[in-house]
Parts: structure tokens; sequence; C-alpha cells
């Protein structure tokens, strides 16, 4: 992206402009997450920044919506449900959708391309269409308002990510070595468990990761199966943005984008070793 | 299922395994092992999602067509009109069943299933309903004039022609409705009333607001996936995080900063007052209509177009473009003939999926999009949880289904399901 010594001054002019637009665009999509950081420090009861805070006065900022939320019983509850849901589906999801990738890969699967189709189905399907369908057909088995309907309806939706993520690793996927282990005398499941298992579990991992984010961010189906004892952090924040706007969210919010660096990375880690045992020099 | 894959068995035909079974059969064996092998890995899942994903939805189709109120709860009155053409009035005997289902109905507290049921029909039948079954326990024969008495829309020929047509097992008129359609009294398809008429207009709104938001994610997108892909590797990291970070940040948290930015007392108004381009009266209203919709829900759909734009930019070598200029082609030239045209396959998978997962959005129009702003699915919403109308959610849904499997299908075609890259 450098600028040859040969540019013309229209060129040069171009580069900086291109330069400018693109700040812009990068200003837009991580702006909005920055803005909401020290908002959530403000002391006042309100979604902007009080003149006190621009004026960088300490009796601007407090901890105060922070406070609001760990001293919250509704907030506790929301994050253990929360947290007990994302990880039974998503344990779930990885294993069913695991195993399944492994069949997918086998270059003797049957009718491979449709059955691709419906496993991934679920995130193609607007939300509120599977919310819909999952609320009459679960209600019909008694499933609405349970922990149990929940998590099976998450682990339909995470489960598509898994079987992506395992089936891109299993595509790189050198099959000799299986052959390989079987030839030396290794049974089935040591293949499994020493050959197979160490070099797709960048794969597992990540997709567990997605399984896990769709299922501790997702309101709709929630918002149509579970009831009030199920209640999750999305759903009170939901909830709290339609009815009274308190700044709590913006402290729960704050929160939630700290779990999404951690998760960045993690995956970003995941993908360096990832790299390093292919032998590549990670970038 | 080819078996293409397999090396086919050129030699003589009498060649055996050292346990004596010919080659091609114990092949043959070996393959058909593999593949339900195969099979038994994906089973589980497979019938997970057919039980906990597809069969709800299937479930779901059949009830924007299903029917059953009218015949099982005014069982003897749908038998009796069978015979009847529809011409006049019904006989005598069709009213005196009518009584009979009402005195049932009543007794049983089933009658406001099928009175609502008609009622989304026909305003008005719900009242007609309760009304005349409050009396028809104490009515006598000749129950045609004891009807008629107790409420006179039971002479009116049209709303017998409505039970009559609607005691059928399935109906179309769900999907009428979700089409601002209705059945004519004699039994003709018609528009209805236009201050009725609202869901023609939110699916028009919501394709043509998807549309806008791809063009504006397109737009965005474009550049800033160009620099991440010509960019050195290690700088180029540096910015994906600034795409990668909103990709991963929940989407609610999204859609509450914006609300926090754009609303009148919000930062970006207080930006704007502050450094006096606009007077504290007049505040922009930014949010809570179409603007706040376009805008937020860009915002949230951009990675989707940025990432797979950069996949295909970056297999582009350079040397191209290089090539192009030595050759004499200008910036503009070079860029339009030899750069864009081996960009199309990422801005075709880009376009698709963002206009996809933008038609289905329910959570963001419904927090910022006000009035003006909503999308079909927050009608789908509204007749599942407020109107009860749940045939006619099923019915707006299943289109909806309909035209994203449309557009699925040219993306599998184009780029194929399994080339979806997350992240």
């Amino acid at each position: 992206m450098a600028i040859p010594s040969y540019a013309t001054r229209g060129e040069r002019i171009w580069h900086w402009v291109f330069c400018t637009l693109c700040a812009l665009i990068f200003l837009f999509l991580i702006g909005p997450i920055l803005v909401i950081i020290p908002l959530s420090f403000n002391a006042e009861p309100y979604f902007t920044f009080s003149d006190k805070m621009l004026s960088l006065d300490p009796e601007g900022f407090s901890l105060r919506w922070y406070q609001d939320f760990f001293t919250s019983d509704e907030w506790m509850r929301a994050i253990k449900n929360s947290i007990i849901i994302a990880v039974c589906a998503t344990v779930l999801a990885t294993v069913l959708g695991t195993l399944a990738a492994l069949g997918l890969s086998s270059r003797f699967m049957p009718f491979r391309n449709t059955i691709m189709a419906i496993l991934i189905s679920p995130m193609i399907v607007p939300l509120i269409i599977s919310a819909a369908a999952m609320f009459f057909f679960f209600s019909k088995l008694g499933l609405t308002q349970t922990y149990l309907g929940v998590i099976l309806a998450h682990t339909a939706l995470g489960i598509p990510f898994v079987v992506i993520t395992v089936t891109a690793t299993l595509s790189g996927f050198d099959h000799s070595l299986t052959r390989a282990a079987h030839s030396l005398g290794a049974s089935p499941s040591r293949t499994f468990f020493r050959i197979i298992l160490p070099l797709v579990t960048p794969g597992v991992v990540s997709g567990a990761l997605f399984a896990f984010i769709t299922s501790f961010d997702e309101v709709v189906v929630v918002l149509f199966i579970a009831g009030p004892a199920q209640t999750t952090i999305p759903i009170k924040m939901w909830s709290g943005i339609r009815e009274e706007i308190s700044p709590t969210i913006l402290a729960v919010a704050t929160l939630l984008v700290l779990v999404s660096i951690m998760l960045l990375a993690t995956l970003e880690m995941i993908r360096r070793r990832n790299e390093r045992l292919r032998g590549l020099t990670p970038s | 299922m080819s078996d293409s894959s397999v090396p086919a068995t050129s030699g003589p035909e009498g060649l055996t395994t050292a346990d004596g079974v010919p080659l091609k059969q114990s092949l043959n064996r070996a393959v058909r092992r593999s593949r339900l092998k195969a099979l038994l890995l994906v089973a589980p899942l497979l019938i997970f999602i057919g039980l906990a994903f597809v069969m709800p939805i299937f479930d779901m189709l059949s009830r924007s067509v299903d029917n059953p109120e009218v015949s099982t709860y005014l069982p003897r009155t749908s038998e009796s009109l069978t015979h009847w053409d529809g011409e006049g009035l019904p006989d005598e005997a069709a009213y005196a069943a009518l009584a009979q289902d009402l005195e049932a109905g009543l007794k049983a507290r089933n009658l406001g299933r099928v009175a609502s049921r008609l009622n989304y029909e026909m305003s008005g039948m719900r009242s007609l309903f309760t009304k005349s079954a409050r009396k028809a326990g104490r009515m006598e024969p000749p129950f045609k004039e004891a009807l008629i008495k107790a409420d006179k829309d039971w002479q009116d020929p049209d709303i017998w022609r409505l039970i009559k047509r609607e005691s059928g097992l399935y109906t179309a008129s769900y999907y009428l409705a979700a089409i601002d359609r209705q059945f004519s009294p004699t039994g003709e398809i018609v528009e209805k009333p236009e201050y009725l008429q609202i869901h023609v207009v939110l699916f028009i709104r919501t394709f043509w607001m998807s549309a806008v938001i791809t063009g504006l994610a397109l737009l965005l997108a474009y550049p800033v996936a160009w620099l991440l892909a010509t960019l050195p590797a290690g700088r180029g990291n540096l910015l994906m995080i600034l795409v990668l970070l909103p990709f991963w940040t929940s989407l609610l948290v999204r859609t509450t900063t914006w609300i926090a930015i754009l609303q009148q007392q919000g930062v970006l108004n207080d930006m704007l007052v502050g450094v006096g381009l606009i007077a504290e009266e007049a505040r922009i209203q930014m949010i809570y209509n179409k603007t706040g919709t376009i805008i937020a829900m860009t915002h949230i759909l951009l990675p989707f177009m940025i990432l797979p734009l950069y996949s295909v930019m970056k297999t582009i070598p350079p040397s191209y473009m290089h090539a192009a200029r030595s050759l004499g082609a200008g910036p503009v030239t070079a860029f339009r003939r030899v750069y864009f045209p081996q960009t199309l396959p990422g801005i075709g998978a880009g376009s698709i999926l963002v206009f996809i997962l933008s038609i289905g959005y329910y959570i963001t129009p419904a927090l910022v999009g006000g009035q003006s702003g909503r999308f079909i699915t927050n009608f789908i919403a509204y007749h599942m949880q407020t109107s009860l109308n749940w045939g006619l959610a099923a019915a707006i849904g299943s289109i909806l289904l309909v035209v994203v499997i449309l557009f699925y299908l040219v993306y599998n075609r184009l780029i194929g399901v399994d080339k979806v890259k997350l992240g």
C-alpha cells in the first residue's frame, strides 16, 4: 500500500483520500464499541457523556452501574442461566457436530451435499422462523419454558458452526496418517484419540467457541420458548432496552465486549498454534 | 453417490484375497463398510437436527394451511352444509345443526376458537357467535326463525358461505391474508380494503431496505477489504482485529451502542450541538425510524461483507495490476478491466449473504426501527405474541422462508455452502 516513488501527484492525492476513507470506515466499525466503554462509567443515569465526564472530572465517573449489575439477583440469575444453557448446548453441539464432520469428510459418504445442507440449515433459516417453528413444536412436547427445550434449541443453532469449522479442518487432513496408524497396528479408537483428535482440535475448539457465543448471545429463540425461569443475559438486555433504559445495560455491554475480546484472542491463539503445527511460520 | 474414487479392479477376474474371496467382492464389501461407518457417524446429528429443527419447520409450514376449527367445533353444521349449494339460505336442518353446535360449544367452552377463527375472515363474527350462543339453549324449532330472531345476520348468505368454505381441513386464507388478499363472499380472490393492506408493503419495505443495507455494506466493505488484502501481513492482521471485534461482539451490545449514539439526547446529537452545527431545539431524530435500522444493520452486517471480499481479494496476485499498468492502462482502466472483474465472486458471496441475513433480522429493527423501520419479521412476532393469529404468522414465515431458501440455493450454486468462512 506504500506509494511508489514514481506516483503522479493525482495518485498521491488519491492515496491519501483512500486512506482517510478507510480510516473513517474503521472508525464506523469500531467506534460504537469504544463509545460504550467510557459511557458505562457515567455517574449520571444517562446514555450520553455528561459535562463532568468531558472535563475528566473524577466525580463524573462512577462504578455504580457495575455495582448495580453485580448486586442484582435478577442479573446474576440471568448470567447463571446463560452459562448453564450455553455450556450444555456447546457440549452437545460439539460432540454431535464433530462426529458428523468426521463422517462427512469420509470419501465414502453418500448424499454428502444434501446432508451438509440439512445440517447447515439452522444457520440459514431466519431466527424468527426457527423460533416460531420451535415454539409450536416444542409446546406440543411440553418443552417450552424448560431448560431442556432452550438447550436443545441452542444446540441446533450452534451445530452448523461446529460442522463447518471441523469439516474445514478435516479437508486439509492427510488421510494417509490414519492408514499409517492402522498399518502400524493401532486400533481405531487409538488412532482417533492419538492421531485424528490432536490434529482437528483447533477446528473443534473454534467450532465450540462459535457454538458457545451463538447460544450466549441468542435472543429470539429464548424469547419464544423460554419461561421466566430461563431468563438469560440477552433477554434481560432486550427487555431493559425496550422498557426502562438503565445504564446498567451499558455496564453489561462493556463486560460482554470484554468477553468477545477474550474469545477473539483465544481464536487467534488457536490459529497460530494450528499454523505452527502445519509447519508454517505464524504471521 | 459416485464410486469414482474407488480404484477399478482392472486385474484378471480370478484374483482372490488370502482367504479365497474374489478381490472385487472383498473390495465392494470394504466400501460398503466404510459407507456405513460414515453414515453411522453422521446419523446421531442428522436425527437430532431432524427432530429439533426440520420437523418443527415442517410443523410450522403445515400450520399455515391447517384449518381444523370449523369442522371440529361446528361438526354438525359443517356436515349439513356439505349438501348446500351456496345459493340463497341453507335449509332448516343446517340452522338446527348450528343451534345444537352453538349450545354444545357454549357448554364445552370452545366456541371462542371457532369464533376468532371466523373473525379473521369477517369482522363481527366473534360477537355474532357469542351473542347467538347465549340464546341457543332456549331456542325451539323452527331454528331458522329462532336464530334470525337472535341475530338478523343469520339471514346473510355470505356468513353461511364463509362457514361452508372454512369447513375444509385446509385453507388458503392465511396465505391470502399474508399477501393482503381475501376471499370475496362468492369465493373469488380479491384485494383487502386498502386500510387493511399492510403485509405487502412490509414485504416490499423489508426487501428494499435489505437491498439498501447490502449496497451500503458493499460500498463500505470494498475499500477496507482491499486495504486489508494488500497490506503486509503484520499490519493487515492488526487492522483485521478492527473487523473481527465487532463481528464477535454481541448483537444486543451493538444495537445498544447505536441507541446511545443516535438518540436525540445521545452522543452524536450532543456533539453536533456542542460544536454549534445544530441548535439545541433542532436535535435530529436519527433512530427509531428507517435511518436507525439502516445505520445499525449496516454496522452489524458489515463484517459479513468484508470477510468474503477479503478472502477473494487475497488470492488476486498484485502482479496482474502491475502488468496492466505497465502495459499502459490508467489506474481507473486497470481497476475496472483487471481487478474488479476478479472480485466479482466475492461481491456475489458477500451480497447474497448480507441480503439473506438482513431480510431475516428481527432484533435490531424491533429495537431501533420505530414505526417506519420495521421489517416483516416484526409482524411475524406480532402475530405470534400479540394478535395470536398463529396461522397467519406461519404463512408469512413460510413466504419469507421460501425467499431465503431461493437465495440460499443461488449462494450454494455460486459459492458452495461448505466454503462459508468463519472469522
